[in-house]
């Protein structure tokens, strides 16, 4: 075997866990009963399963250039993924629209009265 | 053979695509809406690179780039203005 075949396999192993990742997640997002339990289901093809798609387009087109923007796709990715679901966590724990009865532990509730900075989420 | 595989993933991920937008419809939050929104937008950048993997094309790369920051511009911004306290209910008008 040559070597593109050999990336090509590797490609499709990606794309098919890629694909994988992101049908478990919105499997979960349909049926999950609150929107942190969503989140923590939501989160999967955001990340893992961006890297893995990747991943699988760099070995299949194999050029330098074209993996320079796609490391940069994948750094942004994981730089603004968590800090979308920190600011729609919180907001939603503000509302109160978080089951207390799910939770298991809850360490913001105790210093949430606090005064915090104008722009907290 | 790839093109075959690829083809299966790209099932897989419209019928993803499907379900999110039920999981958008029936809410019932704001920020639901939100989080489906982001999901579709990432599902929608595993698709462009797996139509970019079947052309061997990179005419795809820029759209991946630009998503990624739409997509984190888009959800920040409904998290933090919008009100997330009013929710779907019987009585009351979405």
């Amino acid at each position: 075997m040559s070597w593109d075949q050999v990336s090509d396999v590797i490609a499709a192993v990606c794309f098919v866990a890629a694909a994988f990742f992101a049908a478990v997640a919105a499997i979960g997002v349909i049926r999950f009963p609150d929107l942190l339990t969503r989140m923590h289901a939501a989160t999967k093809p955001q990340t893992v399963g961006l890297l893995f798609a990747l991943v699988g387009l760099g070995l299949r087109l194999g050029e330098p250039s074209a993996i320079g923007i796609l490391v940069l796709v994948g750094l942004f990715q994981c730089a603004t993924a968590p800090i979308a679901s920190h600011m729609m966590s919180r907001a939603a724990f503000r509302a109160g629209q978080v089951r207390q009865d799910l939770l298991v532990a809850d360490e913001l509730s105790p210093v949430m009265d606090r005064e915090e900075p104008r722009g907290a989420p | 053979m790839i093109e075959v595989v690829i083809g299966v993933c790209v099932a897989v991920l419209g019928l993803c695509a499907l379900g999110l937008v039920v999981r958008m419809t029936i809410g019932p939050t704001v920020l639901d809406r939100a989080l489906t929104f982001d999901m579709i937008v990432s599902i929608t950048i595993i698709g462009l690179a797996l139509y970019g993997a079947i052309r061997r094309e990179v005419d795809t790369l820029p759209m991946l780039l630009v998503l990624t920051l739409l997509g984190f511009v888009g959800s920040v911004s409904i998290a933090r203005f919008i009100d997330p306290r009013d929710v779907d209910d019987e009585e009351a008008p979405s």
